[in-house]
């Protein structure tokens, strides 16, 4: 992964004896509540329902055995013993106190980790597939080239104080993990016919209140070129994104108000004047980059499809534990490996600081000293070799990693609600726990198969409703709350907005209403059949009919 | 009378400010003055007539291509923020170095304050007008934040990549 040198950790320490002066300054009255308030987002520090919380980035979702030693001991030392891992990638503490975050922020810079624009009104963390350089379908490897984009967008002076928050998405596997089409800008790396590289380029995606699925504006825009042209549509979108209001300040509005062709054009006018300057990304700058991105130090081993097939039929637990938590390698002899954050009764995606010190030493052990974070708020283990596969599972079983649920039903998105967030309708952490108690059984659950279901407590979507399969949003009906339920989103490519099924329900009720809406796909799904195909084929009628039929 | 920061010291104001509604009745002509861009849109030749110093000065939504071509005839630019919060001006000030080459004062108005500096600095200010109850000679500090930069900004033609040991 990538290593600071001198100027990225002088950057980095610089920060952090500038927040010192400005939460200081605060503490002591010479800056307003107000003066420090876009201050503090831009360090990723939200003032929330019992505390602050503070949100650290991982760049792209990529942290060293180390690092994850870090989070564990913040988690001891400034909170109360837990992480929570975002659906961006990143990492967030629910309790640190306030006087306490420069100190938190030095600490973190010993371990090149920083919290710079992980909120605000800035460009955010860039995140990336969960499985850049290992998975199978990888074309081109997105961790340099977002790594460069981290560089460029850190502290961009002419950028910190855009319209809205602005989100950047990297894939470059034939599937996409990183749902780049709901981001404000999405990057596709391609290879064009000539075996260059380029990215085709999405803008105006996003969730929130107006959820839109981004368009391409550019079908290859040469590497070369890509700083000078993101330059170009920040430029655009600074100048031009609305101000006047913050639910129509984000990029996708702008778009869609010019119409994607124009905002193109405009995109292309700018660029003109860019395009070959010195912000020309250079051979040797994209190699110096890509030299932290090299495989490790791969042992030359086989597949063991025999040997596991047979630990399998031996031990039902672990062929369950592969079927789902495992993932295919592009290295013959290795393998990669979810740890589920999901076991009922926990918070999705809240890790304890010992449960930290674990992965970190599982890391050491089992895969060169590395994890990285998953949008779906799981930790992987990217680079395990099949024959210590058995031995793992043991060993994540112990420590509550091993729940073989990733991506079926329980293996929910949920943002932190109502319990933790002073913007929530509605809580959304008891909603993923009722319905993870009532299908508590495992082989109805893999029957059921690949499923996301996502839950947010209020319309800002952190819980990415309007992409699950099935999307929960909790909404206030006359300050009670209650869920609004769709159906058949998807981040994937092709992304797709979930729709509305109809009224919402009580907190009460969401078991059952999650039980019929499976109960019609295992009724009307063919052999083979995903939730989302038979959605897309038979449309959202059955579902209502049968979900507010019993309700009368 | 107000002190500004220009060139990184902080000066004693000698320029007026003029509000938006001005009219050119009554308009001084020794003193130095920046007047409100739909005064300049209205009456150019009657504003370059005096014998003082002439700027003008945008809001937030006014766009420096309305005077790219006349740059000449201001002594100061000078660029209004709203709120410290609204972005939109940084990008003016990078045009109007890098794309219009203009040479003279582009100066920061309006809600400006000490941790927005370094950025508005790099874009291209090089006067700021802080806010009435900052103190400039404290805002000063902010300048020196950063040792570092990783972008190519006006300040700064070369990005980082291109300048690393
Ligand atoms: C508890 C404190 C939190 C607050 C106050 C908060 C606030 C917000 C707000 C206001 C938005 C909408 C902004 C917009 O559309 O312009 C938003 C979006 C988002 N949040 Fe959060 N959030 C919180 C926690 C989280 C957590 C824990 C996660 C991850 C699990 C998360 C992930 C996201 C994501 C992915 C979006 C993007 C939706 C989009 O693309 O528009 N947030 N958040
Ligand atoms: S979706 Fe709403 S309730 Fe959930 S974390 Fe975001 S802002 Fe809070």
């Amino acid at each position: 992964m990538y290593v600071y040198d001198q100027y990225d950790q002088q950057i980095i320490e610089d920060r952090v004896q500038q927040f010192r002066d400005q939460t200081r300054r605060f503490l002591a009255g010479e800056l307003s509540g107000e003066e420090f308030r876009p201050l503090r987002l831009q360090n990723g520090l939200y003032i929330q329902r019992f505390a602050p919380m503070l949100r650290i980035a991982v760049p792209y979702g990529l942290l060293s055995s180390r690092q994850v030693r870090m989070m564990a001991k913040i988690a001891r030392d400034y909170d109360k013993g837990y992480a929570h891992i975002s659906t961006r990638q990143n990492v967030q503490f629910n309790w640190p106190d306030l006087e306490d975050v420069p100190e938190i922020l030095a600490e973190l810079a010993t371990v090149q980790m920083h919290a710079i624009q992980t909120s605000g009104n800035c460009i955010r963390n860039t995140t990336t597939d969960q499985f850049a350089g290992v998975a199978k379908d990888e074309i081109v490897d997105p961790r340099p080239w977002c790594e460069i984009i981290r560089q460029w967008s850190t502290f961009h002076p002419e950028f910190t104080h855009l319209p809205r928050k602005f989100k950047i998405a990297v894939n470059g596997a034939a599937s996409d993990r990183a749902a780049i089409e709901v981001h404000d800008i999405g990057l596709e790396a391609v290879n064009n016919a000539a075996g260059e590289l380029g990215f085709r380029v999405s803008v105006g995606g996003g969730l929130g209140r107006t959820p839109v699925v981004g368009s391409f504006i550019n079908e290859f825009l040469p590497w070369q070129h890509l700083i000078s042209y993101l330059d170009a549509i920040l430029r655009v979108y600074n100048r031009y994104g609305r101000r006047d209001n913050k639910y129509k300040a984000r990029i996708k509005i702008l778009v869609k108000a010019l119409t994607p062709e124009v905002f193109a054009e405009r995109v292309n006018a700018e660029w003109a004047h860019l395009k070959d300057g010195p912000t020309t990304l250079t051979e040797a700058e994209v190699a110096r980059v890509a030299a932290h991105f090299v495989d490790p130090a791969y042992q030359p081993l086989h597949n063991q499809d025999a040997a596991l097939a047979q630990l399998d039929a031996e031990h039902p637990g672990f062929a369950r534990w592969r079927q789902r938590n495992t993932f295919a390698h592009k290295q013959t002899g290795y393998v990669a490996v979810t740890l589920s954050l999901k076991p009922t009764g926990v918070a999705p995606g809240d890790v304890t600081d010992k449960q930290l010190d674990v992965i970190a030493e599982l890391a050491d052990r089992y895969s060169f000293g590395e994890v990285r974070n998953s949008h779906n708020q799981n930790i992987i283990l990217a680079d395990v070799e099949q024959t210590q596969l058995f031995s793992l599972w043991g060993e994540l079983r112990e420590h509550g990693f091993a729940t073989p649920n990733v991506g079926l039903l329980t293996d929910i998105i949920c943002c932190p609600g109502g319990d933790f967030c002073s913007l929530a309708n509605a809580k959304s952490i008891p909603v993923a726990e009722a319905i993870q108690r009532r299908f508590d059984d495992l082989d109805y659950l893999f029957d059921i198969g690949d499923i996301e279901l996502n839950i947010s407590g209020c319309m800002n979507a952190c819980g990415h409703h309007h992409v699950g399969h099935i999307g929960i949003l909790g909404v206030d009906k006359k300050g009670q709350e209650f869920y609004q339920v769709s159906i058949g989103g998807n981040s994937g490519r092709e992304a797709s907005l979930a729709q509305i099924l109809g009224p919402s329900f009580a907190q009460d009720d969401m078991p059952d209403v999650v039980d019929k809406i499976i109960k019609v796909y295992i009724e009307q799904r063919t052999d083979e059949e995903s939730f989302l195909d038979t959605f897309r084929r038979i449309g959202v009628a059955p579902f209502k009919e049968r979900v507010y039929a019993a309700n009368h | 009378m107000q002190r500004i920061i220009k060139n990184g010291q902080v000066v004693d104001e000698s320029w007026h400010l003029l509000p938006k509604d001005t009219t050119l009745d009554g308009l001084s002509n020794c003193d130095d003055l920046i007047v409100p861009l739909a005064l300049w849109v209205e009456h150019p030749s009657a504003l370059k007539a005096r014998d003082g110093g002439l700027g003008v000065w945008l809001d937030a939504g006014e766009e420096i291509e309305e005077i790219a071509d006349q740059l000449d005839n201001f002594q100061v630019i000078a660029l209004n923020f709203p709120a410290f919060t609204d972005g939109r001006h940084c990008s003016s000030a990078y045009l109007l170095r890098t794309r219009y080459g203009y040479k003279g004062e582009v100066r920061a108005i309006g809600d400006v304050l000490r941790d927005q500096l370094f950025a508005l600095k790099r874009c291209g200010f090089d006067a700021f007008a802080l806010r009435e109850d900052k103190d400039p000679q404290d805002a000063l500090k902010a300048f020196e934040e950063f040792s570092e930069v990783y972008q190519a900004s006006s300040d700064q033609p070369q990005p980082l990549f291109r300048r690393r040991a």
